[in-house]
């Protein structure tokens, strides 16, 4: 199937509609679910903080797989599974920052310093546990986001990230020998 | 308003957060930890100590909303119960852009956890 980032006619879009509709747009694009009901954005300024709050949370996802690639201590198949679930994050970070750029807000930005419990990780276990534990937190989190978008399109792209991160939740479970899907719903 | 009439709203304000369970609020906390830690500044502050502490002041994390800092809230059970029910409803403005903990015993279970915390480690 083709890519619909490449599909969707961005310029005209963009030219066509105003900022809040582009940012609402530019999500959907990259979500790979776009549609022009996106030019219907409520409050922004609402929007903003909460992608804002997600966009932090991203930011240090993808510096805590950055010390779990350099721990040493992932074996190789577990090494690429933290590389790719790191990019999926870098992703989610540029377009959350990029939605909020467009809704006229400046995006958070990464912490100076993150202090991740690095005395805590001793085996490839502890760090897959560890990532493990963000990427669950990473899905309340948007479960919790999810109801309070006032753009009912920014809450479907949201919905987006959060079944990426569901399933980088179970993927790492599974590596832990765990039950990957442990329930029928999250929370 | 009389001081018994205060002592009975008081009395019924307690009376309507159900008994909590830290064990139980351990498997809540995990919502929480996509921005929050117990003993770390994250995304969002640390979690040790809460109890009794004034809302946006923990010295060192530098990412509270003005709306929070100048809320005049001291974290206890009951305005934690509040605030977690509904965090952009009780205190508009927090970058807490989260839809709360609806559950109320679920709410109970992790404001005992929070609170079995203890204060922080220096």
């Amino acid at each position: 199937m083709p890519d619909p980032i490449i599909l969707l006619p961005r310029r005209s879009f963009f030219a066509a509609a105003g900022k809040t509709a582009l940012s609402a747009g530019a999500v959907l694009l990259l979500a790979g679910c776009g549609s022009r009901q996106a030019a219907l954005a409520a409050d922004p300024a609402a929007d903003v903080n909460i992608l804002n709050s997600a966009l932090g949370a991203e930011q240090e996802a993808v510096a805590a797989y950055q010390v779990g690639a350099e721990s040493g201590l992932l074996t190789k198949p577990a090494l690429d599974l933290a590389v790719q679930f790191q990019g999926h994050h870098k992703e989610h970070a540029d377009v959350l920052a990029k939605t909020v750029r467009d809704l006229g807000g400046q995006p958070a930005e990464p912490l100076a310093r993150y202090d991740f419990p690095t005395d805590q990780l001793k085996s490839e276990a502890d760090v897959l546990r560890f990532a493990a534990g963000l990427e669950k937190g990473a899905v309340s989190a948007y479960l919790g986001a999810v109801p309070l978008f006032q753009e009912r399109e920014l809450a479907r792209a949201a919905a987006s990230i959060l079944g990426d991160e569901a399933m980088h939740w179970a993927v790492l479970r599974q590596a832990l020998g765990e039950n990957p899907v442990p329930g029928a719903f999250v929370s | 308003m009389t001081l018994p009439v205060i002592l009975l709203l008081s009395a019924s304000l307690a009376a309507a957060v159900p008994a909590g369970d830290p064990q139980r609020g351990t498997a809540v906390y995990e919502r929480c930890q996509a921005c929050h830690a117990l003993d770390r500044n994250r995304t969002g502050p640390k979690h040790c100590g809460l109890i009794g502490r004034p809302a946006g002041t923990v010295p060192e994390f530098r990412g509270y909303s003005d709306a929070l800092k100048t809320s005049g809230i001291v974290w206890d059970r009951a305005s934690l119960d509040r605030f977690l029910a509904d965090p952009l409803g009780t205190v508009p403005g927090t970058r807490m852009g989260y839809a709360g903990v609806k559950d109320p015993q679920e709410r109970a279970d992790l404001i005992a956890f929070l609170a079995a915390a203890g204060p922080c480690k220096e």
